[in-house]
């Protein structure tokens, strides 16, 4: 527990109603959107640089742990105080300090929702690309914390891609900034990408500078049906090489066919193995190519029905059935979800593994995911308070890391490391990578105090 | 190896305590935590506390219920900072039914630690049925004849404190009908030409004392169009703000005695009410006595009959509606929250307003999010509800509408006082007085309405 004096002087120098130490308001900073729980000692609403900076140069010199927190919708437990100590609560620095349309570029503070970016972006005829399955309730600081991606990487690519720059406080309070505002920059080591996934262990995002892009003024979407997944995973490859860059290629395998099928009729076939969506976006005029391109390469993959949706109604109606997955999913059961990203040639190899595995362990694994960019989401199905289950549960979700690893893939696509994957961080870096890891760490953070027991299991107090 | 995956599917370490009423530990424990319900909700979009999300108080109860969090009145006073609009229900992907927790909270308190004595007083005495709030509101229309009003309103300006309640409360007051409806309403209000349907007429208490030329208007506008209307009288509160407040107790014997009295009345093509929250609350019904075998079967076939009005006109009135005499006017709908999130009714209200020749809707940003009314919050939470409010106000105002439609007389109360006391350039009616008035011109296939009892209508 943080001693009461600490207490004071936080209050004192950020006024009492932004510091919360009661019961009932750590219980309610006490998670994440895993199932973990851990209370803080004490709550910290910052609306200022210079408030981050003067509670880090307290946690400091009281050696007190600081967990860096926005939304807390992450789904790989990092918002989670597992050391007690402060939850530096950041959802109230959430201006959006300026968007410049001639620059292309948006200046943020980290509390800002990715959604309203959109929203204010999209005034100028501008969007930013990342847009995770939490875009309408995840903030920006945690999107940079954890390096989110979202289902149209494949043409974008991730966070990472739209970061230029960053204002942030370091471990004793000192505030650096890095990067700048221009696409290209080649000065010095680049600092700011060192933040990008680094899960508010090594200092805290206080302000962002982001790349924004043009809309395109138009979007398609096609519905593949196949009988085999493998024969999906093969027509992503066949779309690609057909030299149509997708915005989506989202699978969902006959699992969730039928689990959103079984909510509301949403014209997807229930006995097909496996759906794609694809997505493409630009012109009209080029569209009706590309189109045409899609269709093409997946009937020559094998796929039984291809249809692409009349209008934005239908693909609505599409998408609908995409995002009812995980809800669906919920109906059946208490779900873990897992996040695992292989090179896409390995896709349908890695949706193999997963299946046997689920048959090994008796237990039902729904996959979608947006495998144009090697990332799967498999699902377990399980019952939290059946231990033998769950016991099964984590022996699966080993092997399903393992099998990832194994495929030259890795542990996490977008979710992060955090505290659920954490054990098995060593097996996916290289040896020499992870110990230069473990220096950076101490380099920004000799005292241990941010976000201890994240990404590396030594790190935890 | 520390097994941290582990340590994921462990909730904090507690002693499961057993609380009567406070909703299972698999409904709490259903909710992933996904942070979906944060932005849509009122409260924590205007502080940004966690403790004023639905998440938040969802964690709360669940941390009560496991013996981590002692059932305290800070945290009772956290689940009445709740609006209950129900928004965050609407996007939950886990369908956990958050607003009904919130509320089962607020019931379990009660349960424990007895109901506050003023709440004992207002929900066991006065808001238990038309006649009784009348009695309560009798003061207060003597108050308004008298000519009183004029001399004390500058005196409560003054008021500081908690005592500022009292200008809310007094602001909040619409000039109060000469008679409430249920004193003028005959039981059977038979149909213009030809009957189509038999309908029960559920009057809500609000709607008779404050809104009977609105109600009558109701009355009008269905009789009009072939409904024979029965009103019985010794009709109780619906239970909605004993629901709201944590009365459970109240709340059922009120909808005993209701499907009971329309039991009585035979067969019936549908229950239809012109509040919002009475509609909402009727419905409920089968649920809330599902667990009383002598009730449960009774108590379904009744919520089964409950129509909105909106509902009900939506399924009966003809497809066009007014004719090229019916001036054009700028429509904007604010759905109440117990309409649009509760009973997930949205569609019906923009169907028969789209139907109606002459009339423009133009959508304003969030129709149903919440006013600030909500029951009594904007008394108890007068801060909070002003926040709210004028949120509503600019997304109204940027609509250019002259007329906003709802049918909650909460909702009509708290942007009726706005509009006198800021003079805003719009009007609040409730949907059967613009049907009223659309329809006064016929032709339209449906006869003219006539005035039921006082019949004139504000504004």
């Amino acid at each position: 527990m943080i001693e009461a004096r600490i207490i004071e002087e936080l209050k004192a120098t950020l006024g009492a109603g932004r510091v919360l130490d009661t019961l009932v308001d750590r219980v309610t900073y006490a998670y994440d959107a895993t199932w973990g729980e851990a209370l803080p000692d004490v709550v910290v609403l910052p609306l200022s640089t210079a408030e981050v900076s003067a509670t880090l140069r307290i946690a400091q010199r009281e050696r007190i742990p600081v967990v860096p927190r926005g939304a807390a919708s992450g789904l790989s437990g990092g918002a989670i105080p597992i050391s007690g100590g402060i939850c530096l609560c950041l959802t109230r620095m959430n201006r959006i300090l300026e968007i410049n349309p001639d620059e292309l570029i948006a200046v943020v503070q980290p509390g800002v929702i990715n959604m309203d970016l959109q929203r204010a972006a999209a005034r100028y005829g501008l969007f930013f690309p990342p847009d995770p399955a939490s875009w309408d309730m995840s903030t920006l600081g945690g999107n940079v914390a954890e390096n989110a991606g979202g289902p149209r990487c494949l043409k974008y690519g991730v966070t990472k891609d739209y970061v230029l720059g960053l204002e942030v406080v370091l471990a004793d309070g000192s505030v650096m900034r890095t990067g700048g505002r221009t696409i290209k920059n080649a000065t010095g080591y680049d600092l700011t990408a060192l933040f990008l996934g680094s899960e508010g262990t090594l200092g805290v995002v206080t302000e962002i500078v982001l790349k924004l892009l043009p809309k395109p003024a138009a979007r398609r979407t096609v519905l593949a049906v196949f009988e085999r997944i493998g024969n999906a995973c093969a027509a992503v490859n066949r779309v690609i090489t057909s030299g149509v860059l997708p915005l989506t290629t989202e699978l969902m395998d006959g699992d969730c066919i039928r689990a959103v099928q079984s909510q509301r009729d949403f014209g997807l076939p229930a006995d097909a193995d496996a759906v794609l969506l694809i997505d493409v976006e630009g012109w009209p005029e080029a569209l009706e190519r590309e189109v045409a391109l899609v269709r093409a390469a997946c009937e020559a993959a094998g796929a039984r029905e291809v249809r692409c949706a009349r209008d934005d109604a239908e693909a609505e109606e599409l998408w609908a059935a995409r995002r009812a997955i995980s809800p669906a999913l919920a109906a059946l059961g208490d779900k873990l979800g897992e996040d695992i990203a292989v090179p896409r040639s390995r896709i349908p190899e890695m949706v193999e593994r997963i299946r046997a595995i689920g048959r090994t362990y008796g237990l039902r694994t729904p996959i979608f995911g947006h495998i144009g960019d090697g990332n799967l989401h498999p699902y377990l199905i399980c019952d939290r308070s059946d231990a033998e289950m769950m016991a099964r549960v984590r022996r699966a979700a080993e092997e399903i890391f393992l099998a990832a690893i194994e495929l030259g893939g890795t542990l996490s696509g977008e979710h992060g490391i955090g505290l659920a994957k954490r054990d098995y961080v060593g097996r996916a870096l290289d040896p020499v990578a992870r110990e230069q890891m473990l220096r950076l760490k101490r380099l920004f953070d000799p005292h241990n105090i941010l976000n201890p027991g994240k990404i590396f299991a030594e790190t935890e107090r | 190896m520390d097994d941290s995956l582990e340590r994921l599917t462990q909730p904090l370490a507690g002693q499961r305590v057993h609380i009567p009423e406070l909703p299972d530990y698999s409904v709490l424990r259903h909710c992933v935590r996904c942070a979906r319900c944060l932005p849509v909700c009122p409260t924590y979009q205007e502080t940004l506390y966690e403790v004023q999300s639905p998440r938040g108080r969802l964690a709360l109860l669940k941390a009560v219920v496991e013996g981590i969090l002692p059932p305290t009145s800070a945290v009772e006073e956290h689940l009445y900072h709740c609006l209950d609009c129900r928004m965050c229900n609407t996007v939950c992907p886990a369908n956990v039914p958050i607003g009904e927790c919130i509320l089962a909270g607020r019931a379990a308190f009660a349960h424990q630690r007895g109901l506050a004595w003023w709440r004992r007083l207002v929900f066991r005495h006065v808001l238990i049925s038309a006649e009784r709030l009348g009695l309560a509101l009798w003061p207060l229309r003597l108050y308004q004849r008298s000519g009183l009003a004029r001399l004390v309103r500058p005196v409560l300006r003054g008021l500081p404190g908690p005592l500022a309640r009292l200008r809310i409360m007094e602001a909040l007051l619409p000039p109060l009908p000469s008679r409430p409806l249920h004193t003028t309403l005959p039981t059977v209000t038979p149909a213009q030409g030809l009957r189509r349907y038999r309908v029960g007429f559920f009057l809500g208490c609000m709607m008779s004392q404050l809104f009977a030329a609105e109600s009558c208007a109701t009355v009008d506008v269905l009789s009009a169009a072939g409904c024979e209307v029965v009103t019985p009288p010794g009709q109780v509160c619906c239970g909605s703000p004993q629901d709201d407040q944590g009365d459970c107790v109240q709340l059922r014997r009120l909808a005993r005695t209701n499907i009971a009295l329309f039991e009585r009345l035979g067969t019936l093509d549908a229950i239809v009410t012109d509040c919002a929250a009475c509609s909402h609350t009727l419905k409920e019904y089968a649920t809330l006595l599902a667990d009383e075998p002598a009730f449960a079967a009774r108590a379904a076939a009744f919520s089964a009959k409950v129509r909105d009005i909106y509902e009900w006109y939506d399924a009966i009135l003809p497809p066009t509606l007014g004719n090229d005499a019916t001036p054009p006017l700028r429509v904007t709908i604010h759905d109440a929250c117990h309409l649009a999130n509760a009973q997930g009714v949205r569609m019906p209200q923009r169907r028969l307003l789209g139907r109606i020749r002459g009339i423009e809707v133009v959508e304003m940003e969030a129709p149903s999010a919440c006013c600030g009314s909500a029951g009594i919050y904007n008394i108890t939470h007068p801060d909070m509800a002003e926040r709210r409010l004028a949120r509503k106000l600019d997304d109204i105002l940027s609509t250019g509408a002259a007329v906003v439609v709802t049918n909650g007389p909460g909702c009509l109360l708290q942007l009726r006082a706005a509009v006198r006391e800021r003079q805003l350039p719009f009007q609040v009616w409730h949907v059967s007085q613009l049907l009223a008035q659309c329809l006064r011109t016929r032709a339209d296939g449906i006869p003219s309405p006539g005035a039921c009892g006082q019949g004139e209508v504000e504004e």
